[in-house]
């Protein structure tokens, strides 16, 4: 019996990377998006915040675009 | 097609059954912290998940084609077998729905089928090495790789998120989880339909209506989505209500945590050919989550049920799939007897589940209905000391800043870490 340990090393590293980057971004994107409203509040702006944030989501958009490449390229 | 016998009916018919209770077996893994989290309203939630269950039912044949090979031999199997099989994992499907347990419903129908493989050829048409490294590991595998994925990601998203809050955040999240758990649904369709796919495609070769080797025809892959779509728009109530009230409660943040975790195991686990049960990654992301807000908590009471009923799920639909396969060994009334057994005891259960409905009206109300199997599975089951200290604190500190009780906040994860039914955080 052989167990396949190279792939579920893998799968185990992969999982972890990719999901602790993505939360990542996209929580940076989000608290990007609050200081903007914090910051509309007072009258301000913090664009350079709202752009940051705009890069993170589209980077975690790209991610959900590979992963339905996944899904669709397996056949 | 041009022989297509009446046990090859009996036998697509009673594989779509299957397909059917493995929607709505599985609607919890995509939405139920979508449902939970209130990111979704609960129709909208399963109308959106049978959708793209249907989708993904036409985006590939892959995995049709390989679920008859390697575990069993396919060669001398016959449609009765097939049959048996199903019906052994129908009968797990529906018995676990009963109580609210997710339990997954790959490993009751490859229960089915060794069952009904050793009944009728013996020990020797099982591959036990495939049984281990294609079943065993994963089972145990599934829940720590998404559950860790899920902790860390839990934490980190609370330490960068504390100064996000107000309409955007809350706004955020919630599309987050719609696309995570949007991605799990279509995975699941690509992977759960086409099971079905390729056990009727089995069934038809076995049966000699098709050619070995060939791909599921059309109207099989149709059949297959639509069935997976209805059981999954229908909604397997109580199995969400477990995964998303019962196992822990969920922040938003946590819930996008839980949902990014198990699509990412769960296409990195088909990608890299190490398949894991979509049931058990996202219990195990569910609970990671659970654990990696600051005074959250596993209820390890549910925990435990659950992974008693992994732990039953092969068994249990072998020794059904065995015992069907014999019947259908006497005779064709021995068949029909099965059918009827079938039909009988999911009428009899659904008739037990209306006693205490469960739907989109109350999904997200704690409480468990206590069934007379949920007693029984309690009673057989040891409860683990520290649910109670546990279960006590969690209600008493959620939405707490994380200032006052920091000793008390951890005190329960920590207690439960060493709680030997906890594979998942034992092993971490």
């Amino acid at each position: 019996m052989t167990i396949d340990w190279a792939a579920l090393g893998s799968v185990f590293g992969v999982s972890l990377a990719v999901t602790v980057g993505l939360v990542v971004l996209f929580t940076l994107g989000i608290a990007g998006l609050s200081r903007r409203e914090r910051a509309a509040a007072q009258g301000g702006s913090a664009a350079l915040a709202a752009a940051g944030a705009y890069v993170c989501f589209a980077a975690c958009a790209a991610a959900v675009a590979y992963g339905i490449h996944l899904i669709v390229a397996k056949g | 097609m041009e022989s297509f016998s009446l046990i090859l009916a009996i036998v697509v018919v009673t594989a779509l059954a299957f397909d059917f209770t493995n929607g709505f077996h599985d609607t919890a893994n995509a939405m139920a912290t979508t449902i939970s989290t209130g990111a979704l309203r609960p129709k909208v939630a399963v109308a959106l998940s049978a959708a793209l269950n249907l989708v993904g039912a036409f985006l590939s044949v892959e995995v049709a084609n390989t679920i008859s090979k390697g575990l069993v031999d396919e060669s001398g199997i016959r449609p009765e077998v097939i049959f048996a099989a199903l019906v052994g994992a129908i009968l797990w499907n529906l018995l676990t729905w009963l109580v609210g347990l997710p339990s997954s419903s790959s490993h009751a129908l490859m229960g089915g089928l060794i069952g009904a493989t050793v009944a009728s050829a013996g020990f020797g048409a099982v591959h036990g090495d495939a049984l281990v490294t294609k079943v065993l590991l994963p089972a145990v595998a599934a829940p720590v790789v998404a559950g860790v994925a899920a902790l860390a990601g839990t934490r980190l998203s609370y330490v960068l998120g504390r100064r996000a809050d107000g309409k955007a955040a809350e706004k955020g999240y919630r599309v987050g989880q719609i696309a995570s758990a949007g991605l799990v649904s279509l995975a699941h369709g690509t992977n759960d339909a086409q099971k079905t796919m390729g056990v009727i495609t089995l069934a038809l070769v076995a049966g000699g209506a098709v050619a070995p080797d060939s791909d599921p025809p059309t109207w099989v892959i149709l059949s297959a989505g639509l069935a997976i779509a209805l059981g999954t728009y229908l909604g397997g109530w109580r199995i969400i209500r477990t995964m998303g009230k019962g196992l822990t409660d969920l922040a938003p943040q946590q819930g996008f945590a839980a949902q990014t975790s198990a699509a990412t195991a769960i296409l990195a686990s088909s990608h890299l050919g190490f398949s894991l049960s979509t049931t058990h990654v996202v219990s195990g992301s569910v609970m990671g989550a659970g654990l990696g807000r600051k005074g959250g908590v596993v209820r390890w009471s549910t925990a435990t049920r659950m992974l008693v009923a992994w732990a039953l799920t092969l068994p249990a639909a072998a020794l059904v799939g065995a015992g069907a396969e014999w019947l259908t060994g006497l005779g064709d009334w021995g068949t029909a007897l099965v059918a009827v057994f079938l039909v009988a005891s999911s009428a009899g259960i659904w008739l037990v589940s209306r006693r205490q409905v469960v739907d989109h009206t109350n999904v997200n109300e704690v409480e468990q209905p206590a069934g007379v199997v949920t007693t029984a599975i309690a009673a057989v089951t040891p409860p683990p000391t520290v649910s109670a200290a546990s279960a006590a604190p969690a209600d008493a500190e959620a939405g707490d800043p994380p200032v006052t009780f920091p000793a008390q906040a951890t005190a329960p994860p920590a207690a439960a870490t060493t709680e030997p039914t906890a594979p998942p955080a034992a092993a971490v």
